[in-house]
């Protein structure tokens, strides 16, 4: 059993680096929206062009 | 109202009969309802952000008023800038927005995509939780005049926040909240995995060493558990403790500390039972709780918000016979400001020059105008609707009336309401039994065998742990402000939810709630060979000069064209005037036909109202010219396509519907006959309708309110549940318990049947608590149980109250009857 010593401190060594990812995260603002994000997936990587189709009094 | 009538492209609204207004979009002709709705679409698709029509999930706001030119340029000034943005690196300029009509996600990928267009634009965040968006630009390469204007050009009206603080801290306690309950579940979590093998070790047999171990380790993770992750309560129990008053924070505190005391004095002492699984537990769950009420409490709007959305940002000051557009915030008493037709006032002040009417509905809740004459007051946040006056300011920015309604609603919304007091006051008295109970067991078991007395008083301690007790009503108010946010429903105040399902009548203020609350030209017909948008056209520019309320329905249908010339406003009759070289009226019937049949009488200039048509029911209004009647519109309020279903569905659940309009009678009755409503009271001021409110509470009715308009603001906070529309005004929605916030009516049965399930489950839990407690507690006393099962016991019965409470996330999610009339249909495009 004496592999105790060993592992638990191990595990706790883990705890106190996830909980530091999370602070950091929290702090760097990364929990405040958790809406929008999922929509820059559907974006495309280019920025926003004219409208694509044909559009001929397009002030654009 | 037809139901079939096409919905608009833009906002979703039935376009009226009769027009035809279509916006250019992805090369397809898609009808929209109005102008203002044409040049939004166009503009949104001319810069490439079509794909917002796709991405939204719900319609847009109505783009209601064409944008006047000059209203942003006050923003180019070097030195309001200076004021109301923070200088960022590299000469950059920040500021924060609030956008009104900011609804979903997609629109707020369109605020940041608009923006992002615009060069000289370095970083753009947009927040659609707090409707804030945060952007960064260079002012060398773009004006913040400009970028304003964008955002109002996609149908989001910016609001500047000159440095609003208060969001910043709502910001960093989320943080903050956040932090520390990630702590509270790593920290349980890990205590749990200690636990387990200590109670079954308990039994098996365990080398004493690793189990001293494992009490160290399990000590070590309950520090900053109990000691930072616990500090709100401790924190929110010494406030209550130092006002002489006693919070459920006082109760969770005691337990939390004695538990955490006495298990690391057992811990330091070797032997002995430790909780530390029931601690880090107990915090975690009850700070999870707190979180999900802390959340619904900032996204129901802060006050702020309100008093940034009536007052204005700028105002048009005079100094020297020269009249310049400056910030609401430079203005001081004794400067001299022109008030034009439509706009707000930006301080308190007294008239000096000009004749006119000012609308006063925000602070007196009085709908009709109230003429001012050089000598009387203005107040800050009213609407001039009248002539231009000159006034001089005697009060501004916090000395307002306006400011100070807005305090006293602070003041209301911080005061905790008055079921949670009363829970609070159980709580206490309970935990004070308990405490009285804990310490006549250890006087006996001391007297009769000292050296189990400390385990049976602990045993009593934590089985009585109000643990189950006082995480039943939490943990179900939790899960039901979750599952009614995910349909649309904010919670503003939870212990709503426990009155809304103990509800028996509902008063509904007509305007705004059963019908959208906006006059619009519900149907153009043409009764000349005029083609009917050139006739709602000539109508506009008839109606341009005129302050009528119905004036701006046809300000937000028509298309944007210059003023007529020779105006004449004829009071109670209509306007006549020159528009491309006819010479055309608008108003009542005989009015109109007078032009055509026989000479006019002069034209009054006088700038007063037409009395006549203020009926916000059903109107009809004509145009013609010196040869006739050219065309006649009907001009209504619209009743909400879901209006008829929700009364019915409601009634269906014992909720008889009422309503309480200081509308003339007739549009009343319409209204109720067509909601199958048939209870009803026309014509009520707002002092009328809260008598009628208290008269029904006094015979024992606990009643909903449904409002929107600041002048409902006096019926939503005497109500026991206020409901505000999602569009209506901020500061119903400050008074409001629930914000249906897709503006839509069809969530409501739903909304109440869930506060039922609600107050069962939450009926459930706590049975179960007090049966449980109950049953433990003599056992406990008698040292039957030893501190390890307790602890066992404890979790359980919380573990099954947690559980039980989650039902109400999961379970009969019925998805919304109709889908929004716009939403669907551009995924062909």
């Amino acid at each position: 059993m004496s592999i105790l010593y060993v592992l638990i401190p191990l595990g706790l060594v883990l705890v106190a680096f996830g909980l530091w990812a999370f602070f950091w995260a929290a702090g760097d603002g990364q929990f405040d929206d958790l809406d929008s994000p999922g929509w820059s997936v559907l974006d495309d990587d280019r920025r926003p062009g004219p409208d694509p189709s044909p559009k001929p009094d397009d002030p654009a | 109202m037809t139901p079939v009538a096409t919905p608009c492209f833009h906002c979703g609204e039935p376009i009226p009969r009769g027009l035809a207004i279509h916006a250019r979009v992805s090369g397809r002709d898609e009808p929209v309802c109005c102008h203002g709705c044409k040049a939004v679409a166009e503009f949104i698709t001319g810069a490439g952000l079509g794909d917002y029509y796709r991405y939204r999930d719900t319609a847009s706001t109505r783009a209601d008023e064409p944008a006047r030119p000059d209203r942003w340029s006050a923003y180019d000034r070097p030195e309001l800038v200076e004021r109301l943005t923070r200088a960022e690196p590299n000469g950059a300029r920040s500021i924060t927005v609030l956008l009104e009509g900011l609804r979903c996600a997609a629109c707020s990928w369109l605020a940041d995509k608009a923006l992002s267009l615009q060069s000289g634009v370095l970083d753009v965040s947009v927040n659609p939780a707090t409707a804030r968006a945060r952007l960064v630009w260079d002012p060398d390469k773009v004006r913040l005049g400009d970028l304003l204007r964008v955002l109002e050009q996609v149908g989001l009206r910016p609001h500047p926040l000159a440095g609003e603080p208060s969001e910043q801290l709502a910001l960093l306690e989320r943080r903050a909240a956040l932090k520390r309950l990630a702590v509270a579940g790593f920290g349980n979590m890990q205590v749990m995995m200690f636990a387990v093998p200590l109670y079954f070790g308990e039994a098996s047999g365990m080398d004493p060493t690793i189990r001293e171990y494992m009490r160290l380790v399990s000590m070590l993770v309950s520090i900053p558990v109990a000691l930072y992750a616990g500090w709100p309560f401790y924190q929110g129990a010494w406030h209550a403790l130092r006002a002489r008053s006693i919070s459920m924070d006082v109760p969770v505190s005691l337990g939390i500390l004695l538990a955490f005391v006495a298990s690391v004095w057992n811990t330091l002492r070797g032997h002995g039972e430790i909780y530390f699984d029931s601690v880090t537990m107990f915090v975690f769950f009850l700070g999870l709780g707190r979180y999900v009420e802390m959340i619904a409490r900032h996204r129901a709007g802060s006050v702020a918000d309100a008093l940034a959305r009536l007052a204005p940002m700028t105002a048009r000051r005079v100094r020297a016979g020269q009249a310049e557009d400056v910030q609401a915030v430079e203005l001081a008493p004794g400067d001299e400001l022109l008030v034009r037709t439509g706009e707000v006032f930006a301080a308190d002040g007294t008239v000096l020059e000009g004749e006119g009417r000012v609308d006063e509905s925000m602070l007196t809740g009085e709908s009709t105008a109230i003429a001012k004459v050089p000598g009387t007051g203005v107040h800050q946040g009213t609407h001039n609707l009248g002539a231009p006056l000159r006034v001089r300011v005697t009060a501004v920015a916090g000395n307002t009336v306006l400011s100070g309604i807005v305090a006293l609603l602070e003041r209301a919304q911080a005061e905790r309401p008055r079921i949670a007091r009363a829970a609070d006051r159980a709580a206490a008295w309970f935990l004070g039994r308990i405490l009285v109970g804990a310490a006549l067991v250890f006087a006996i078991w001391w007297y009769v065998d000292p050296s189990r007395a400390f385990a049976a008083t602990l045993a009593v301690l934590v089985v009585t742990c109000p643990c189950a007790l006082s995480l039943a009503t939490p943990t179900a108010l939790a899960a039901a402000t979750a599952a009614l946010a995910r349909r649309g429903v904010l919670i503003a105040r939870t212990d709503a939810v426990e009155t809304l399902a103990r509800a028996t009548h509902l008063l509904w203020d007509k305007t705004g709630t059963l019908t959208r609350g906006l006059v619009r030209v519900e149907d153009v017909r043409a009764l000349a060979d005029v083609p009917s948008d050139r006739a709602l056209a000539w109508a506009e520019s008839l109606e341009q000069m005129s302050e009528h309320p119905i004036a701006r329905a046809f300000l937000a249908a028509g298309e944007a064209r210059g003023p007529a010339s020779d105006v004449g406003v004829h009071p109670g009759r209509g306007v006549e005037g020159v528009v491309e070289g006819r010479r055309l009226r608008i108003g009542t019937h005989d009015f109109v036909e007078e032009l055509g049949t026989g000479p006019s009488p002069g034209p009054s200039v006088a700038a007063d109202t037409a009395t006549d048509a203020a009926t916000p029911g059903e109107s009809w209004v004509y145009l013609g010219g010196e040869h006739g009647l050219l065309a006649a519109f009907r001009l209504t309020d619209p009743l909400r396509p879901e209006a008829r279903d929700c009364v019915r569905d409601l009634a269906a659940l014992g909720l008889p519907s009422e309503i309480v309009s200081g509308d003339e009678s007739s549009a009343v009755a319409r209204i109720a006959a067509r909601c199958g409503i048939e209870r009803r009271g026309a014509r009520l001021s707002p002092a009328d309708k809260l008598q009628r409110l208290k008269h029904l509470q006094a015979e024992g009715a606990v009643v909903v309110a449904i409002g929107d308009g600041i002048n409902d603001a006096p019926l939503l906070r005497g109500a026991d549940v206020a409901v505000a529309m999602g569009r209506g005004s901020a500061l119903a929605q400050t008074s409001a318990d629930l914000i249906l916030v897709r503006d839509s009516l069809e969530v409501l049965p739903a909304t109440v049947e869930l506060a039922r399930r609600t107050q069962r489950v939450i009926r459930q839990n706590l049975a179960w608590a007090i049966l449980y407690n109950l049953a433990a507690l003599p056992l406990a006393a008698l040292g039957l149980i030893p501190p390890w099962l307790a602890a066992i016991g404890m979790s359980l019965s919380s573990v099954v109250v947690v559980l039980n409470a989650m039902r109400l996330s999961r379970g009969s999610k019925p998805r919304p009857r109709a889908e929004w009339p716009g939403a669907g249909q551009p995924e062909t495009a």
